[in-house]
């Protein structure tokens, strides 16, 4: 099992959600978010003084999948995410040891 | 065809015996007791009709003028401070809706529209004693006094709410609440007597230098806003300002503010007409002209300045406008309104930017640079631009021609009259201010610690948070 997280901007959310359904994806955890990488943030005025805003607006999508489904996913999110400017955001895959359906207790790749 | 020309015919009928029986009262003279009795019933009649016009509208503008406290100004002051204060700021607000309350029935109202001397008013009112439901001749001679009362309370409620933008985000809340406390009957009390009150010094009618202050620029938005400037020197700036970033946490809620605070100057400053009739339109008209000509006025200036137009350089300028037209909302043109605004959305604008800049105070919400100083262009304006065709205080001549009122009239002598409310309003609003901020700070203390300051003062003074997530 593996857990992809996927640091998008938000207004690519609807997009990226779709592809991932369509990719055969049932669940995932969407979480709002701030940060940033090497796009660093932008400046806002507030009655004339200047803020420097450097940790932007994030969407973080969490889903954790079988293994075969690992290039289909990083595909799915690549192909709705990019628009080829910086601040598109990241993708991280990590291994999970363990699932655990809280209502009956089920174990391994049939919880996810 | 026909059934038409018989009502026709019919129709002078029906109205003619009612006119017949109109004409025939007099016949039995006007010396008669029957006609005497219906006269007097109705002129009581009239009387009744027009009381209850004025006081309907007045006791609307009363609670337009509360809503102005809560939830407009706590709101507007509420999102331009970070989250961890929201509660805290609006607290200072929503307490002086308790303590001034309390405060104007046991003496504050006798102390601000009692006889007194010029300066001050008596104890004569105390507890409310002899303010009923008749009409004070005084006060606004068709409304009960009752009304009046109430209506004057809201104002001394918003004017030392005003007062918490500039220490938002540092104070405790017991200091506050003494300090704003003691500051409506050291300061508010006697510039409300000496130009609204009976006898005082600086009354419309027989004062010795006449102040036009139509809504209080003077008694409310001067006092306010200087003593928030001595405020925020006195207790130094926010812990980390102005390295540190400190944006309003929620645009939202201090957009919201604003629009409350607009529509409820409608009461603030038409309702200072204290009856129905064609001033308050006046007032009216002025209030709306000004709120926007001054929001226009600000993001202008910005916009040419930072580049952007900003929500809340728009909200800023439509409540500078306000402040600014208080003052002169009774007495100006429209077309002086306009302007008056225009001046005060670039003025307020500019001290606000630059002015806090350069002297480097911690004026946290601006309390000063909006209410301070558009109530200061107000006083200033006002007597420039007073006009006798809308508000002819100083009477009429033989011809029925107003007097000169501003100097717009010619009567350059009341931009000095107004001068001098102005210093009285400075001098007094820094002495008091001062003074007790000295009291408070020397006996109980005025500032949160650091740590207090640092957990904000939701948590730390109320044990509360503004925003719970667990829900």
């Amino acid at each position: 099992m593996l857990k992809i997280e996927a640091v998008i901007q938000p207004a690519k959310l609807d997009a990226v959600k779709e592809a991932l359904i369509e990719a055969g994806i049932e669940g995932m955890t969407i979480l709002e978010a701030r940060g940033h990488g090497r796009q660093k943030g932008h400046s806002e005025f507030y009655r004339g003084r200047e803020y420097t805003i450097d940790l932007l607006p994030k969407v973080k999508i969490e889903m954790v999948v079988v293994d075969d489904m690992r290039d289909k996913t990083i595909q799915a999110i690549l192909g709705a995410a990019r628009t080829g400017h910086i601040g598109d955001g990241k993708i991280f895959v990590s291994r999970v040891d363990e699932a655990i359906r809280i209502r009956n207790d089920e174990r391994g790749e049939t919880a996810i | 065809m026909w059934s038409r020309c018989i009502k026709l015919l019919l129709l002078p009928l029906f109205l003619g015996f009612p006119a017949m029986a109109l004409a025939v009262a007099p016949a039995l003279g006007p010396s008669s007791p029957a006609t005497q009795a219906q006269i007097a019933a109705l002129q009581q009649a009239v009387q009744n009709a027009q009381s209850s016009g004025d006081n309907a509208w007045m006791l609307v503008s009363a609670a337009l003028v509360l809503l102005m406290t809560a939830p407009g100004l706590t709101l507007f002051y509420g999102g331009l401070v970070r989250r961890k204060n929201i509660l805290g700021t609006m607290m200072q607000s929503f307490a002086m809706m308790g303590l001034i309350t309390v405060l104007w029935a046991l003496v504050g109202y006798s102390l601000a529209f009692g006889q007194g001397n010029g300066f001050i008013g008596g104890f004569e009112h105390a507890f409310l004693r002899g303010v009923g439901l008749a009409p004070n001749p005084n006060y606004g001679g068709t409304i009960p006094e009752q009304t009046f009362m109430i209506y004057q309370l809201m104002f001394a409620i918003i004017t030392p709410a005003l007062i918490t933008g500039a220490f938002a985000e540092r104070v405790k809340f017991s200091s506050m609440a003494v300090f704003l406390t003691l500051w409506s009957l050291v300061v508010y009390c006697p510039m409300a007597h000496m130009i609204w009150g009976v006898g005082g010094v600086l009354n419309i009618a027989g004062g010795r230098w006449p102040v036009f202050d139509f809504a209080g620029g003077t008694v409310v938005h001067i006092t306010s806003g200087i003593s928030a400037l001595v405020c925020c020197l006195y207790l130094g700036k926010r812990a980390g300002y102005p390295q540190q970033d400190m944006p309003p946490h929620s645009m939202v809620l201090s957009f919201i503010g604003a629009g409350l605070l607009w529509c409820g100057w409608f009461g603030f400053n038409a309702g200072s007409a204290l009856n129905a009739g064609p001033l308050a339109t006046s007032a009216f008209v002025n209030t709306q002209f000004a709120a926007a000509a001054a929001a226009i006025g600000w993001v202008t200036a910005e916009w040419i300045q930072n580049g952007k137009p900003t929500a809340l350089g728009a909200i800023s300028g439509a409540v500078a406008g306000l402040a600014t037209i208080t003052q002169a909302s009774g007495f100006v043109q429209p077309m002086s309104a306009l302007l008056i605004g225009l001046v005060a959305g670039i003025v307020c604008s500019f001290m606000v930017f630059e002015a806090k800049k350069f002297f480097g105070y911690d004026d946290s919400l601006d309390a000063f640079g909006v209410h301070g100083v558009g109530g200061t262009m107000g006083a200033l304006l006002t007597g420039l631009l007073a006009s006798g065709a809308i508000n002819a205080v100083f009477g009429k001549d033989a011809a029925g021609k107003p007097l000169p009122t501003g100097a717009i009239d010619g009567n350059w002598h009341q931009v000095v009259n107004q001068a001098v409310g102005m210093g009285v309003g400075w001098s007094l609003a820094i002495v008091g201010t001062l003074l007790l901020l000295f009291v408070v700070d020397k006996t109980i203390g005025l500032r949160v610690s650091a740590a207090d300051e640092a957990a904000g003062l939701d948590l730390s003074q109320h044990g509360e948070e503004g925003y719970d997530f667990n829900g």
